[in-house]
């Protein structure tokens, strides 16, 4: 597989939430807003590209047995730097993705790429491949946090399309298992036809 | 008092899943069918209220003492893999009935962030440890419900003509919206 493939897969093709439904959890937990949607998914962007590399590197001298939690190891230690990181910069939006942020750790995407790719593949595609699917997660959470906020808010990053009441129920909890479950549909009906 | 509104409010109107979002996953992975939810119920209820005592022992009066409170991710989701790992172990040991039954949940336990969550916002919460049990122990219950509630529906939608764009995890999570809908009409109950 070319270089430029591993990028762009996890655009479409192999888009964690669209496709493979990895990570369901902060994405529907972080998109009442489009603002909010794409900090989460810089902040996995982050983690899972720094544990690609840091895994594609290591591997060689991880016995093969205590490989799991050995990952696991590593990207909490990366979740760990971006908790301090947004706490000490972005402390607003730190506060409204709570506890979501330590949660990177059990995102599954961040172990699937480390165990199905960074372990057995070199340093540039083991980044490229973290990259592209940190990206591909980020662009799938900021249409949704898009969507849910035009929906429930009638605006779009804190800018007001419409006057007056939107749909409320959008941006609260219903609302993100509904959009997702109509989103996925679109994707779905989408990939074939 | 205070635990009976601790319980009703984690079961009830903070569903962990349906108005947290923790454990989706799961919820949507391993709802076909009622028996295994079950099963997975079980082994959640198990993990969840283990770890939380043991993670609250290890944050007040280990970490804090030493003053490295920001070691809690990583602490955490070891003492969870261990955990787990330590469960199995007995389990396969001691009763090989509740093995059979809950086993081939326990690995997936340690990647459910519901596990995690909780015991974080044990923490966050500043309950103190039989606070801490009692609400692990709620939620984790809620997470039953929710899941045995969903694995109901989707045995019946089985018989059901859902669209072919829709099948699998669209109608699931639409059915899973609609049960957050009607759970928000909880919302009223404790403040």
């Amino acid at each position: 597989m070319s270089n430029l493939k591993i990028f762009t897969k996890g655009f479409f093709k192999e888009n964690p939430i669209l496709v493979l439904l990895l990570g369901t959890c902060p994405t529907l937990a972080t998109t009442s807003s489009a603002i909010n949607g794409l900090g989460m998914g810089i902040a996995t962007t982050f983690v899972l590209t720094s544990s690609n590399v840091a895994i594609s590197l290591l591997a060689k001298f991880i016995p093969d047995k205590v490989r799991i939690p050995s990952y696991i190891v590593v990207i909490a230690s990366f979740v760990t730097i971006v908790d301090l990181i947004m706490q000490a910069y972005v402390p607003d939006l730190y506060e409204t993705l709570g506890i979501f942020i330590p949660l990177i750790v059990v995102n599954c995407i961040v172990l699937a790429r480390a165990e199905a790719f960074a372990s057995k593949n070199r340093l540039l595609p083991s980044l490229l491949d973290g990259a592209g699917m940190g990206l591909g997660f980020t662009m799938a959470l900021g249409i949704l946090g898009s969507i849910r906020e035009i929906l429930g808010n009638g605006s779009i990053f804190n800018y007001k399309l419409i006057k007056g009441d939107a749909i409320l129920v959008f941006i609260l909890a219903p609302g993100a298992f509904i959009a997702l479950g109509y989103l996925i549909a679109l994707i779905n009906k989408i990939r074939k036809a | 008092m205070e635990y009976l509104l601790i319980i009703i409010s984690a079961i009830l109107v903070n569903n962990i899943v349906l108005a947290q979002f923790l454990g989706v996953c799961p919820f949507l992975g391993v709802s076909n069918k009622i028996s295994t939810s079950v099963g997975m119920t079980g082994a959640v209820t198990f993990v969840m209220v283990l770890a939380s005592i043991v993670t609250y022992l290890i944050y007040t009066y280990l970490l804090i003492p030493l003053g490295i409170g920001f070691m809690q991710t990583i602490t955490y989701i070891l003492v969870i893999a261990s955990l787990v790992q330590l469960v199995e172990i007995i389990l396969k040991k001691v009763s090989q009935a509740l093995y059979q039954a809950l086993g081939i949940f326990l690995p997936l336990i340690t990647t459910n962030c519901a596990v995690l969550g909780v015991t974080l916002l044990v923490i966050k919460k500043h309950f103190n440890l039989l606070e801490g049990v009692v609400y692990s122990f709620a939620t984790a219950l809620g997470f039953g419900l929710a899941l045995i509630l969903l694995a109901g529906i989707r045995e019946q939608l089985d018989m059901a003509e859902v669209p072919k764009g829709m099948k699998g995890a669209p109608i699931s999570l639409l059915v899973a919206g609609i049960l957050a809908l009607a759970f928000m009409g909880f919302s009223g109950i404790v403040k």
